[in-house]
């Protein structure tokens, strides 16, 4: 099947801002219009041809749960654009784009706004069941007669909140936490503490290196709040997280004897990242000049206990589509859950046992660490469930743009047990390097 | 239904034998009521007492609100106190008769009721406010100096209470269905999809008329209403101890004495109607409509998108202002630490402004966007320039911002100094430059001034005015020259008040004497708000180069800059002047002080600044706050050849 190429002609994200066990400063919708707003300022020629909105979102608050259409009006798109959202837990994001792109493609658009967000640090805080069995029982009560009865059946236990996030994090059908499917592929593939906390360590270097180098200042828009508070980067991202202080800390899913760590693993945050797409047509006839293409991309499913192998899953079948070993791609986004199941998917290629039966072939050999998160990962950025696989695009058309390289793959795992990756090509190659 | 058309009203009679009256004044955009008007109504409630209705809903046919008040051009043109007498017995027999009505009667109110539409609501049994945020209700009629006659003195404090009701009432302040609601001015606050069905039915409903509460109602009996009355007369001495304004002080008497009843002492109605004051505060008012038609002679509707340059305090309120009244808006500087500020200023701005509305708060912010990247530029209708006042910086920033401006938009200055021929230097379009000059505090200044190169009358200043009115702010197109209006007759102004302070009279005492002249700040104060290097600064190009007062000098000096540095002619504390108490300001002071200003507009008037005497009065008032019950500077009584030679008399003598 032929694979119409759907052009990114510019994107914008939010610095991710880690969650700090209160609501952030902005919700998930504020998040997106501030990065919209300066995307769609860029690019005063397009807002008007914008045909549809599409945002991914694994955890809309309750009163945006079409989250898209909020957008879209907040950041004052004509009333008559249409807007909807996707979800697909880690790769909403992805989603979003995938779901422009299938409308590009059969010409029902030809500029689509996509991407994601999520403001996990104001994921829902719920009763449970019993609280709101309760609950209905008090206000049907009449009289301060059956009042005193409905009060003395309350119980404390039933007063325990349940932290939606927790909830989003866990599995429903194997009942695993995200972290113990991390934990699952330590055990498979022999990744032991100190690999992934050396992995960890490198995320938050090549941060700070790329951040050096001004690699985030042309995809990030510097938010500022209402106190006049100044959001510019990535804050979750650490000078001081080395191998040896990420080794002190304790286990937090498999506790207490497990591996997985908060410092090795992503880290719940709030972000947006929002791009602009479009079809081919549009890019000729507006004399569009794009960052990059999109030239292929791919689901896949899996068991949920091994979701962290969804982007092995996902981009082999690319692969072998376009004839590609993994290191003859110049760069690879693979995003970073856990440093566990990044290693896990570097050693999944490389295990013949796994490729023969998960993937038919042979194995694939050793994805080069230097190809592969060049400019760090979730585990130091974070990972704003619904933006992550938005920004991993935007980033590698980005990263691939400063490094004068061709082509990449963004790829990302899915609770639930999926996979997705996208092949891009950098646009922005200067002639010389041609 | 069947409809009768009685001139300005329309009457229809419904199934359910309600009648609807409808008015709509052919020929003006709003309604007001005129004297034909009244004597309309009145023979059309002679009609209806031979028919004996089920009910009367009276309404507005315009889309442009209930009804603003009484004719203002028929109390402008009164001739005599009899004649103004005759206008308010008129007005006050009818609504007592509407009050009086055997069937139960409604006001339907959408959009403004002011001033003499509300006594007729008031009239009503009923009231229903058609929820519209912008719609006003209220008498205001004290800020054109004189009264609310046709019974609002009278009924707006049984129906609200006499404190709430007095408030409205001495300061004219308006109030918006919501809060109308709250205050019980109206029965309900009601959408507009099912506004007329609630009429029908409330019209019907044999509900009593709306009061105040017992506790409320007390206190229209004596002797607490003789304590309301000296509380309020107090507030009212507070805050015009010099007595410029008699309006407030007979709305008291009236309802202390007479309980709103206008026709029992008829002195009151000669103190006020046709006094000089009403006159100069009608004048003022029209002044204002006058400016406001600047704004509607050009067309700002294609203006969406606007790109500020300059984060500074006035790029920043000017920014923030515009995304308050519906741009979007890009606001530009070197780095976002700039910008933040701004920011932080407009969220505390809209709390103000837009109180508990945290959608209209949040779609405010949204519409403000930090743009370190001058990505705006591009998209701009219009890119406002607010940066540092040097030729050179702002000529190389249009230099780099022409080629990016899209064809068609429009690109102003804020300049408070610079020539604007100048400024067009080296624009391929030149006559794309227009000077937008807003007044520090943005939101709180009503005047901007539209500055031109003499080509007042060209489309890119009419569409500057009419931007301008969209802000909700007063256009007055000045000619460019060096301060244009209001800076170049303050500046000589608060020079003269520190060469009287160089003469030994203490700051305190200067600011007292001017504020009693009727300014709402005095001059030194003024200049330590500015601050006194901007002072110096804009002096020194607006005085013909005399000589800087010494007391300036010697503030300037020591690193006193006012109130920015905590320290000028006063010391500022929590961005309040320490003041002690002035002593007894030597005759003829004021008048010495503010003859500059007058000269000054003079001048500026006679060099064609200004299109013409009405102009510049209207200027110098909404931009210096100078005495609105003067009329002026240009036509203050007191500046008149025997006055000012008072002050003559005076200088000579020190």
């Amino acid at each position: 099947m032929e694979f119409e190429p759907i052009y990114v002609v510019d994107g914008a994200r939010t610095p991710f801002l880690r969650a700090r066990n209160a609501p952030g400063p902005f919700s998930a919708a504020d998040l997106a219009v501030q990065a919209g707003r300066m995307l769609l300022a860029r690019h005063p020629a397009l807002e008007h041809r914008i045909d549809e909105v599409i945002i991914g979102c694994a955890s809309p608050s309750a009163d945006e749960v079409n989250i898209a259409r909020v957008i879209a009006l907040r950041l004052g798109l004509a009333e008559r654009i249409p807007a909807w959202t996707v979800m697909r837990n880690c790769a909403s994001g992805m989603q979003a784009l995938d779901s422009a792109i299938a409308n590009l493609q059969r010409g029902r658009a030809e500029v689509v706004l996509a991407g994601g967000v999520d403001a996990l640090s104001r994921a829902p805080v719920l009763f449970s069941d019993a609280m709101v069995k309760w609950l209905s029982h008090w206000y049907a009560a009449k009289g301060v007669g059956q009042r005193l009865a409905t009060l003395r059946r309350l119980r404390p236990a039933q007063l325990a909140p349940v932290i939606g996030l927790l909830k989003g994090l866990t599995d429903p059908v194997v009942g695993l936490s995200m972290g113990q499917t991390a934990e699952n592929l330590a055990h498979r593939f022999g990744i032991d503490r100190t690999a992934m906390d050396r992995y960890a360590a490198r995320s938050h270097r090549r941060v700070l290196e790329a951040r050096t180098r001004a690699a985030f200042d042309a995809e990030t828009v510097a938010l500022v709040s209402s106190d006049g508070r100044i959001h510019a980067e990535d804050d979750g991202v650490r000078d001081d997280s080395s191998e040896e202080r990420l080794a002190k800390l304790r286990p937090v899913f498999d506790k207490p004897w497990g591996n997985v760590t908060a410092g090795n693993s992503s880290q719940v945050t709030d972000g947006a990242a929002l791009l602009l797409l479009a079809s081919e047509r549009a890019v000729e006839r507006l004399g569009l000049a794009p960052l990059g293409r999109i030239t292929d991309s791919q689901w896949a499913g899996l068991s949920p206990e091994r979701m962290g192998l969804g982007p092995v899953q996902a981009a082999t079948p690319i692969l072998e589509r376009h004839g590609l070993g993994l290191n003859e791609l110049d760069l690879w986004e693979i995003n970073e859950a856990f440093a566990a199941q990044v290693l896990a998917c570097q050693a999944a290629w490389e295990d013949p046992d796994y490729c023969e039966s998960a993937l038919g072939t042979p194995a694939w050999g050793r994805l080069d660490d230097a190809r592969l998160n060049v400019d760090g990962g979730a585990i130091a950025i974070g990972h704003p469930v619904g933006a992550s696989g938005a920004r991993i695009v935007l980033h590698l058309l980005h990263a691939l743009a400063e490094r004068n390289l061709s082509r990449g793959m963004a790829s990302i795992c899915i609770g639930g047990g999926q996979g997705g990756a996208m092949l891009v090509e950098n646009l922005k190659r200067t002639e010389v390097a041609r | 239904m069947n409809a009768i058309e009685r001139g300005d009203w329309r009457l229809e009679r419904d199934a359910d034998d309600l009648v609807w009256l409808t008015l709509d004044c052919p020929d003006r955009a709003v309604n007001t009521l005129s004297q034909s008007v009244l004597a309309q109504l009145d023979a059309t409630l002679d009609a209806l007492d031979a028919s004996k209705p089920k009910g009367l809903v009276i309404r507005s046919g315009k889309s442009t609100g209930f009804i603003v008040g009484a004719d203002i051009g028929e109390f402008a043109a009164l001739e005599s106190a009899d004649q103004a007498q005759r206008i308010i017995e008129r007005g006050w027999r009818l609504f007592e008769r509407i009050s009086a009505l055997r069937y139960p009667t409604l006001a339907l109110i959408d959009g403004h009721c002011l001033g003499g539409g509300l006594e007729l609501a008031l009239a009503c049994r009923y009231r229903l406010a058609v929820d519209r945020p912008s719609a006003r209700l209220g008498l205001p009629e004290v800020m054109l100096g004189i009264f609310p006659g046709w019974g609002g003195v009278k009924r707006l404090p049984r129906l609200i209470g006499a404190p709430e009701a007095l408030a409205m009432m001495l300061s004219g302040r308006t109030v918006d269905p919501r809060r109308a609601e709250r205050l019980g001015l109206v029965d309900a606050r009601v959408p507009e999809r099912i506004a007329e069905h609630a009429a029908a039915q409330l019209v019907r409903s044999g509900r009593p008329a709306a009061r105040a509460g017992h506790l409320l109602r007390l206190l229209e009996s004596a002797p607490f209403r003789q304590l309301v009355a000296a509380k309020a007369r107090r507030d009212v001495e507070a805050k015009d101890p010099d007595r410029h304004y008699p309006a407030p002080r007979t709305i008291l008497e009236l309802w202390e004495r007479h309980d709103g009843d206008p026709l029992i002492e008829p002195t009151l109605v000669g103190r006020l109607f046709g006094s000089a004051v009403a006159a100069n505060l009608i004048r003022v008012f029209h002044l204002q409509e006058r400016l406001k038609g600047f704004a509607r002679q050009g067309d700002a509707r294609d203006i969406r998108d606007v790109h500020v340059v300059g984060a500074g305090v006035m790029g920043g309120d000017i920014a923030a202002w515009c995304a308050l009244k519906g741009f979007r808006v890009t606001l530009q500087d070197q780095q976002i630490e700039r910008i933040a500020p701004a920011i932080a200023r407009a969220a505390k701005l809209y709390g103000r402004r837009l109180k508990r509305d945290h959608r209209a708060i949040r779609d405010a912010m949204d519409r403000l966007i930090p743009d370190p990247d001058g990505a705006g530029v591009a998209r701009a209708d219009l890119v406002i320039e607010a940066i540092g006042e040097t030729l050179e910086a702002k000529r190389d920033l249009y230099r780099a911002l022409e080629p990016l401006i899209k064809p068609g938009a429009l690109l102003a200055t804020n300049t408070s100094s610079l020539d604007l021929t100048a400024l067009r230097e080296g624009l391929s379009e030149p006559e794309r430059l227009v000077g937008i000059h807003f007044f520090n505090p943005v939101a709180k200044m009503p005047l901007v001034e539209v500055i031109h190169a003499g080509d007042g009358a060209s489309d890119e200043t009419r569409r500057a005015c009419a931007f301008v009115g969209a802000l909700d702010k007063l256009p007055l197109p000045v000619r460019s020259t060096p301060g244009f209006l209001v800076n170049a007759v303050l500046a000589p102004y608060l020079l003269e008040a520190m060469r009287v302070h160089d003469e030994g009279v203490a700051a305190e005492i200067i600011d007292a004497a001017m504020v009693a002249f009727g300014m709402p700040m005095g001059p030194l104060e003024l200049a330590d708000t500015v601050g006194l290097d901007i002072v110096r600064d804009a002096g020194r190009g607006l005085t013909d180069g005399a000589a800087a007062p010494r007391c300036l000098e010697q503030h300037l000096a020591q690193g006193q800059l006012g109130k920015k540095s905590g320290r000028g002619f006063y010391s500022w504390q929590d961005g309040k002047p320490a003041k002690g108490k002035p002593d007894d300001a030597p005759d003829g002071l004021a008048l010495r002080i503010v003859r500059p200003l007058i000269e000054r507009t003079r001048a500026q008037l006679a060099a064609g600044i200004v299109e013409d005497a009405d102009l510049a009065d209207a200027g110098v008032i909404f931009g210096t706050g100078y005495a609105p019950f003067s009329g002026g500077p240009l036509s203050d009584e007191r500046l008149a050849p025997s006055a000012t030679g008072a002050g003559a008399t005076m200088r000579d003598d020190r």
